[in-house]
């Protein structure tokens, strides 16, 4: 076939001898105008929508910029000095109380602790977040919550140990009796051993321990935790904590026997459809009343109480909605394949359950994190919480947009990665086949 | 194990059975179940019952009927510092719901207009839409409220200095807004009456079309006539009663304006807020719900010869809505609730007044923070019960 076309060619003069080179796709149909046509210039409605909101960012960034930035004064201190050495911000407010804004009054020359707890808390997330990570990091993870209690508060660390030691000796005796004799009793009578734990065994021991070998931290108070260090404090107990109740919350919703469905029904309804700061003050003012005479434990722990009671329900709900998504047959197959009902949830029901309701679980995760400044009304120090006292002092008197503006950043950051990192698990766990 | 028995119901029943037969374990454990929340309960009261006699406080209401002597800024009803505490905690409730109507009403339509303008074709609206809902999404709503409270505080002129916007209808100063307020003149009875009949008209008007549509396939301009419907007959019977419905303007006399509509800084700055955090939640709900219809609809629709109006009314938004109204319900719920953070910039709503000013002067937290929390209870039960009837309605009627 080349042969003749190339004969051919030599003696017909107006066949091209050689192609063409590739032409690049004209303008308008490629390339930056033709995106602009495309998205900015489709027809007149667009122009004229893209004119006013050009116009309109245009003129944000020309009368922001400057004063955000370029006028703006990072250190100074007083607003007095502030206003002196630039027309702009006056963010020197931020650096001057930064170590307030982030730690409250927790006593400066330990800074090291919280610090060093939030950085533990990112390794003890690592392997929950990254599968690809060793799962012996798990254990670490486990112990985590613990630690962190006593690197905040400090004291002796023989409480902590001894709660790992309870674990421990629920554990076995769980062990023991569910093959002895059957789930329920064991459980049950695992219960009764912790509780006889904490009441009998965890004071005195730890006193005894104590007065043995005195090993602990130097004890910070709760009434110093303050700044974002209790936003993360209560934001990370509350989403720890509400995730396993909000499970349980909801099979017990789901539940057959109507007892146990009653009571998380009533639990849940009565949770969602009042708002968290009536609770909270039901955290500051009524708790106390609910608990044996003479017993007082700290405000903060009961607010922490509190948010991650108020977190399960909504918990239970968006999980509830991925139980109430799976088709009947895995229900059924579970059933089929002779598991029993703990059996059939934990390997069936759950992951794929809870794989649906990821976007619902990340965004309660987020209003919890944002729902944790509602402290502050019940005079918990967090960043909104002290940020008026700082604008009442006579050093900063008249700042208005530099405090809010500093942590509504750290909250947006916070919240958005979480939004985020739910998309990137979200496309991560999806199998690509639909129910 | 030793459980896995077959049995026909027929053998003796043994202690064990209790635990290891389907049959009795579920009744098993539901006694084992009430038995420690009873426990739990009969814990929880005996501790209340204690504590309350160790303080010498008693359980009671009467409370409720003394006077509250303490003055509310922002009243619907009229209330005194004598009025009794009930009478406070009315104007609190009714403080709650005024501010959650018109803070759905506003997030309703901010948040429709941006869920759509977030849908548009256009790169730079589509994206500012976004900037405003992440930014919005991610800020404590607390943050909001506090930040417009001091802006509105400090920001504004005082009103000597006060613009006097949209020919003096609106006046923004440090100490609340202005507005016209209606004058309601003689004559302002029948025009209201005629405004009611003309609204009742159109919908009769509108099933009157329907019906005579589906008859004989003729289309009027439904719109048009309504839209006259509306309009036409108040504005004649308007001018013909001498113009019975007048706006008194606020008047600046002294340092202060007279007059007018007065609405606190605390009420706007809380309403802005929750209107347009809230907004931003319902762009989203917006956004999701119209794109949850797929492509296929609006082609058949096309190919079927509808135009793109009717497509968009009769075709996309009622299954669009379907999807849509039940979590904007729940948002106007979270709205609701999150007016409760009143208490932040001092509007006197519910828990301003009865779970706060009330519940510090007479110490009585169990009786106050109980009928707070009712009430809220109450107002979700009922608009989630609005909801379920709603959901009914419009759940796909499948065979």
């Amino acid at each position: 076939m080349s042969d003749t076309h190339s004969q051919a060619n030599q003696s017909i003069h107006y066949v091209a001898q050689s192609m063409l080179p590739e032409q690049p796709a004209p303008l308008s149909t490629s390339g930056p105008v033709a995106w602009m046509r495309e998205n900015l210039f489709a027809n007149w409605r667009d122009t004229i929508l893209t004119v006013i909101f050009g116009a309109a960012i245009l003129a944000i960034i020309v009368n922001l910029l400057p004063w955000l930035f370029l006028d703006a004064v990072f250190y100074a201190d007083d607003i007095r000095q502030c206003r002196e050495l630039g027309e702009g911000a006056c963010f020197a407010v931020v650096t001057s109380r930064f170590d307030q804004l982030i730690f409250g009054f927790y006593p400066g020359h330990l800074y090291w602790r919280p610090i060093l707890t939030f950085v533990l808390m990112l390794l003890a997330f690592a392997p929950v977040l990254h599968d690809n990570l060793p799962r012996k990091l798990l254990w670490f993870t486990a112990v985590f919550p613990l630690l962190a209690y006593w690197l905040l508060w400090g004291g002796s660390i023989w409480g902590p140990i001894l709660i790992v030691a309870m674990v421990a000796v629920c554990f076995v005796v769980f062990r023991l009796l569910v093959t002895a004799i059957n789930p329920t009793l064991s459980a049950l009578a695992t219960f009764v051993v912790a509780v006889a734990w904490l009441m009998f065994v965890q004071g005195p021991w730890t006193d005894g321990l104590s007065a043995i070998a005195n090993v602990g931290l130097e004890p910070v108070e709760s009434a110093k935790f303050g700044g974002f260090l209790i936003t993360f404090v209560i934001g990370v107990t509350g989403i720890v904590g509400s995730l396993p109740l909000g499970i349980l919350l909801a099979l017990g919703r789901k539940s057959d026997m109507p007892v146990v469905k009653m009571i998380c029904v009533g639990f849940i309804e009565f949770i969602r459809g009042v708002p968290l700061i009536t609770l909270l003050f039901v955290a500051s003012t009524l708790l106390n009343y609910f608990l044996p005479p003479g017993t007082s434990f700290d405000l903060i722990l009961r607010v922490l109480i509190m948010v991650t009671l108020f977190a399960s329900a909504y918990m239970a709900e968006v999980i509830r909605g991925g139980l109430a998504a799976l088709p009947r047959g895995q229900y059924e197959a579970a059933d089929a394949l002779g598991l029993n009902y703990w059996q059939g949830t934990q390997l069936i029901i759950l992951p794929q359950a809870l794989k649906i309701s990821i976007p619902g679980i990340v965004n309660t995760f987020i209003g919890l994190f944002k729902d944790t400044t509602l402290v502050s009304i019940v005079g918990i120090l967090d960043p909104i919480g002290i940020m008026q006292p700082i604008r009442s002092t006579s050093e900063w008197n008249g700042i208005i947009w530099e405090l809010p503006i500093f942590i509504g950043l750290v909250f947006f950051v916070a919240c958005f990665v979480m939004s985020r990192y739910s998309m990137y698990f979200e496309r991560k766990l999806d199998t690509g086949h639909r129910s | 194990m030793t459980a896995a028995t077959y049995s026909d119901g027929s053998e003796p029943f043994e202690f064990r059975m209790l635990f290891y037969d389907k049959r009795y374990r579920s009744i098993t454990l539901q006694i084992i179940t009430i038995v420690l929340f009873m426990l739990a309960v009969a814990w929880l009261v005996d501790n209340v019952v204690q504590n309350f006699r160790d303080l010498g406080k008693d359980f009671s209401f009467g409370f409720l009927f003394q006077p509250a002597s303490y003055d509310i800024n922002q009243t619907l009803i009229e209330y005194t510092s004598r009025s009794p505490h009930w009478k406070a905690a009315v104007v609190g409730i009714l403080n709650t719901l005024l501010i959650a109507f018109l803070g759905c009403i506003a997030a309703t339509i901010v948040g429709v207009l941006i869920g759509v303008a977030r849908l548009s074709q256009n790169w730079l609206v589509s994206r500012f839409m976004t900037v405003y809902i992440e930014g919005f999404r991610n800020v404590p709503v607390l943050l909001w409220i506090l930040l417009m409270s001091t802006i509105f505080a400090t920001a504004l002129p005082s009103p000597r200095q006060a613009p006097q916007l949209l020919g003096g209808a609106l006046v923004p100063t440090n100490r609340g807004f202005y507005l016209p307020a209606f004058e309601w003149g003689a004559g302002s009875l029948p025009l209201v009456i005629i405004f009611l009949l003309s609204i009742v008209a159109i919908i009769v008007f509108r099933r009157w079309a329907r019906t005579r549509q589906q008859e004989t396939g003729e289309i009027l301009p439904v719109f048009w006539i309504s839209l006259a419907l509306f309009f036409l007959p108040s504005l004649i019977a308007f001018f013909l009663l001498g113009r019975p419905i007048g706006l008194e303007f606020a008047e600046l006399k002294g340092f202060n304006y007279q007059g007018g509509l007065y609405v606190r800084n605390s009420f706007m700055a809380l309403w802005l807020a929750l209107s347009l955090y809230t907004a931003a939640f319902i762009a989203e709900n917006v956004r999701a719900g119209i794109q949850a219809i797929s492509k296929g609809q609006t082609e058949a629709s096309y190919s079927l010869g509808l135009p793109p109006s009717r497509t968009m009314n009769l075709v996309i938004l009622p299954q669009a809505l379907r999807i849509i109204i039940p979590p904007l319900i729940s948002q106007y719920l979270n709205l609701t609730k999150n007016s409760s953070l009143a208490i932040a910039v001092g509007y006197m709503d519910i828990t301003g007044t009865l779970g706060g000013i009330t519940l510090n002067q007479t110490g009585r937290e169990m009786e106050c923070l109980l009928l707070v929390m009712g009430f809220y209870l109450i107002v979700s039960l009922l608009i989630s019960g609005v909801m379920n009837v709603y959901n009914s309605a419009v759940a796909l009627k499948e065979r």
